[in-house]
């Protein structure tokens, strides 16, 4: 891929991450600014495995993984203490 | 690059700066996780891949589990 | 570099997927109206980059399917446990939606009681 490809995509994936951090920082309520860090969580997922690529290590990709799990453990403690205060 | 670097140590220091403002303890929990977050990227950018996946797992996973268990046992307000 | 292409192509589909969601999320006036542009835009987005870097770089591509397919089954599952979290611990909706369905659900209404 070429210099300018990578520079333009990974300039719209840091505006979708600054756009989240926005609404974490502007969100009514808490739920809001779980669902924004949520979102952001996502993206960052999706960022590590495109930069992993741009670096070419394989290695990197487990640190995407390890990622995506950990995400899915912190939004249903939130969410769980949300509901009924765990 | 030295772009880079600095302005996700300016976004970590704007959720850092509002963990500590808001009134809403929850809140802060979650924006202390995104402060984890971005220093995740940081590091994964600065080629340290298990130091990256060392704070992904104890500071967006642990850190907010155990927070939040302790928000359920104490309150959730700050007067 | 057939394979290079079409991945750079699907790559960039997902990316802009990704923004679309985020910037749903910034603009949408209610929790609700948030979490459904949060959660469909950002599973397929997420979902299409991680298959195009598989796509991109063919000795990648069983490791970037199991993340993939990672994201396609648990990011919808923490999304309606969030919203379904914020229904039950009373946020209200945005004053211009027509109608609530979930007030008749028998929970709720005792809830409401």
């Amino acid at each position: 891929m070429s210099e300018t490809v990578v520079l333009v995509f990974s300039g719209v994936i840091g505006l979708a991450i600054l756009l989240c951090l926005l609404r974490l920082l502007r969100g009514p309520t808490a739920a809001d600014r779980a669902v924004a860090a949520d979102t952001a969580c996502t993206v960052t997922t999706a960022l590590l495995v495109f930069m992993g690529f741009v670096f070419g290590r394989r290695v990197y990709l487990d640190v995407s993984l390890v990622y995506a799990v950990l995400t899915f453990i912190g939004a249903v403690a939130i969410a769980r203490f949300l509901e009924r205060g765990i | 690059m030295i772009i880079l670097v600095s302005l996700l140590v300016l976004l970590m220091l704007c959720a850092a700066i509002a963990a500590l403002v808001f009134r809403d303890l929850l809140a802060a929990v979650i924006a202390s996780c995104v402060v984890s977050l971005l220093a995740s990227i940081l590091f994964y950018f600065l080629h340290a891949p298990d130091v990256a996946m060392a704070e992904a797992s104890i500071g967006a996973a642990l850190v907010t589990a155990i927070f939040v268990i302790a928000l359920g046992r104490t309150r959730r307000y700050e007067e | 570099m057939v394979l290079l292409v079409v991945g750079a192509v699907v790559t960039g589909a997902g990316i802009l997927f990704l923004f679309l969601g985020s910037l749903g999320v910034f603009r949408m006036p209610d929790v609700y109206n948030r979490l459904q542009a949060g959660t469909k835009c950002t599973t397929l987005g997420a979902f299409l980059t991680i298959i195009g870097v598989g796509i991109m770089e063919p000795a990648w591509f069983w490791k970037a399917l199991a993340i993939a397919l990672f994201i396609l089954l648990t990011n919808p599952i923490s999304n309606h446990a969030l919203g379904r979290a914020s229904r039950k611990c009373g946020v209200s909706l945005c004053d211009r939606s027509a109608v609530d369905k979930t007030k008749s659900f028998r929970e709720y209404e005792k809830e409401e009681a």
